[in-house]
């Protein structure tokens, strides 16, 4: 146990907000990498309506913005009754005086103009003690149904030109949605946006289903299903929710699918005779290769981002390990070597880290190591923590959650790879088996 | 379906240019047919007195097999079963059956659909060396989605770890 705070502890020495007390002139720069944690102080004045059907949208928009900016345990929001200057007009002039004075590093001001369903919003980044823009301002168009991804689209805006990173907001996860009594769960699989807005179910809950997986353009979703009464491999178009089955072998089990970041194949595994491999398919075609042949368990395949790598979790050493083999299959060698048992891993978009559940005396934990299998930090731990998805910019996992007991419930969370800021991502049921899209 | 919320995104910089891509989001959901992938089987035949009967099969000889921590091999316990279960089938040769391999919940999932199939194929391959016909014989894994016991103690896992013999059909009793 003490191994695992220590490595906790070392994840949060990992974060930093460097410069916080920053000279003036500076530019306005947080750095996520290592030292204080001191979440950077922004101020998010209500935008400016330019019409009174705009007012209501002016407001909410510039409230998901904040909430966006607040949920990264990154910025802290100045509340409004601190203000001394407000913003009475978009294009008027800051006093940044008055802002200084607050103490907001950042400032964020917007204008919002509706007109019928058609919904403009434009908004300017200041760096208030440099006392300059942080970068130029933008404008987004689109309908007021869509006003959420647009208030993301600048909350985008804003991290990337305060952190040099991309952001992950106007992304969406697809995931399990979970009802009914544990020992018959109902499942359907539902796809929400990053931070649980905008529910929509994609199948009934007829059949199981199991561990949705994006394409790596968001388009589609492999998953497995049980409608043929065992588990098979199903791919869907989530824009016209089209599904058609991509392994039909009566009576062979087929799950764990993931997509290549070629879009085109799939890694999966298959279930024969007692004995699970690994095998990639090409799914405009139907053409397979088998990539293990091992007399143990080869599951939860994942590639690197560039293709050339699968990590995947066995337990031919006696129990079970991760290993990282080329994508043609061939030999494996073993990454992980801690005490327990290492399953689900996951490649990071960067490519930097191999995401894992780690199992080890009866706590289930979510981890990040490298891909040699080094510098290993467990983020989380819990009676039961499983399947970790990334962020589409590699800082955020959200994972799910199971308490234990009759009334055990599954939950999805999310933490940073520092072990920070973790909490739960609101769903209207239970939920498990997340799966983060690209940024849209 | 709803194409009402298609939203098309442009993107127009004041300064620079900012790119963007256009995605649409439907709501609606697709039907989704076929069974559930709960315990099956037929309920045909008398009460389980009859020895011919499926509650007979369940009851009397039992219907499964119980594996420990981790492990998909049987012991002697199991094998007794397995093989009143193979006198029972080679008795009643109409039926068909399918073999669904459970796990406990402590454990990831994939990992523990893996560990079903292969629970399920011991339970097969006991039974086929007993003179059961393989051609007779489906085998599933359903992992930890179908937990017997719903309590997190050794008590109820124990009886979750299971290779449970489905009679899946039949013409007679």
């Amino acid at each position: 146990m003490r191994q695992f705070f220590a490595s906790v502890m070392m994840g949060l020495m990992s974060l930093s907000v460097a410069d916080v007390a920053q000279a003036q002139n500076t530019p306005l720069r947080l750095e996520i990498t290592d030292g204080v944690i001191e979440p950077l102080p922004v101020a998010v004045p209500n935008f400016i309506p330019d019409s009174p059907e705009a007012t209501e949208l002016a407001v909410e928009i510039a409230r998901l913005v904040a909430a966006d900016l607040t949920g990264t345990g990154l910025f802290r929001e100045i509340p409004s009754s601190a203000f001394i200057s407000q913003i009475s007009s978009f294009d008027t002039p800051v006093k940044y005086a008055d802002w200084k004075a607050i103490n907001a590093q950042a400032l964020i001001t917007g204008g919002v103009s509706v007109s019928g369903d058609r919904l403009t919003v434009r908004f300017r980044g200041h760096d208030v003690f440099a006392e300059g823009e942080l970068g130029e301002g933008l404008q987004f168009n689109g309908t007021t149904a869509g006003w959420r991804r647009m208030a993301h689209k600048v909350a985008d805006a804003i991290y990337s030109r305060i952190t040099g990173e991309t952001g992950y907001f106007d992304s969406r996860v697809v995931y399990v949605s979970e009802s009914g009594d544990k020992a018959n769960r109902r499942k359907r699989l539902a796809v929400m946006d990053y931070d649980g807005a905008n529910v929509q179910y994609l199948t009934n809950s007829a059949s199981i289903v199991l561990a949705p997986r994006f394409s790596p353009t968001g388009d589609r979703v492999l998953y497995t299903s049980y409608e043929s009464g065992f588990p098979q491999i199903h791919v869907l178009d989530i824009g016209k929710v089209q599904r058609r089955i991509l392994s039909a072998d009566d009576g062979i089990m087929s799950f764990a699918p993931r997509f290549a970041p070629d879009g085109r194949t799939v890694v999966y595994s298959q279930s024969q005779g007692g004995n699970t491999d690994l095998y990639r398919m090409d799914i405009a075609s139907g053409q397979r290769n088998r990539l293990t042949s091992a007399p143990s368990i080869e599951t939860a395949p994942s590639y690197s981002p560039d293709g050339s790598q699968i990590v995947f979790e066995s337990d031919r050493s006696g129990s079970q390990q991760l290993y990282v083999m080329g994508a043609n299959g061939g030999d494996a060698r073993r990454i992980s070597f801690g005490k327990g048992r290492y399953g689900t891993p996951v490649w990071s978009p960067r490519g930097d880290l191999v995401a894992f559940t780690k199992q080890s005396n009866g706590r289930f934990h979510i981890g990040v190591m490298r891909t040699d299998g080094s510098e290993e930090r467990l983020l989380t731990s819990s009676f039961l923590d499983e399947g970790p998805t990334w962020s589409p910019n590699g800082r955020v996992i959200m994972f799910t959650r199971h308490t234990q007991g009759a009334n055990g419930r599954a939950t999805l969370y999310s933490v940073d790879i520092t072990g920070r800021n973790l909490k739960p991502v609101r769903t209207p049921d239970g939920a498990s088996d997340p799966a983060w899209s690209p940024l849209q | 379906m709803n194409h009402m919320t298609k939203a098309i995104w442009v993107v127009a910089a004041l300064g620079l240019s900012a790119c963007s891509n256009a995605t649409g989001w439907d709501d609606g959901s697709a039907g989704g047919a076929g069974a559930n992938g709960g315990p099956g089987g037929v309920g045909l035949g008398a009460g389980a007195s009859d020895p011919r009967s499926v509650a007979y099969f369940q009851q009397t000889v039992g219907d499964r097999v119980l594996f420990a921590v981790d492990r998909t091999d049987l012991g002697s316990d199991a094998q007794s079963i397995l093989a009143a279960q193979a006198v029972w089938l080679k008795a009643n040769p109409e039926y068909a059956i399918t073999i669904e391999g459970h796990a406990d919940e402590q454990g990831t999932g994939a990992y523990n659909l893996a560990l079903g199939a292969e629970r399920a194929n011991s339970a097969r391959d006991y039974l086929i060396s007993n003179g059961v016909g393989s051609g007779r014989i489906k085998v599933v894994s359903f992992g930890k989605e179908r937990p017997l016991e719903i309590c997190s103690a050794e008590s109820c896992y124990a009886k979750n770890r299971r290779a449970v013999t489905v009679i899946a059909g039949g013409f007679t009793s």
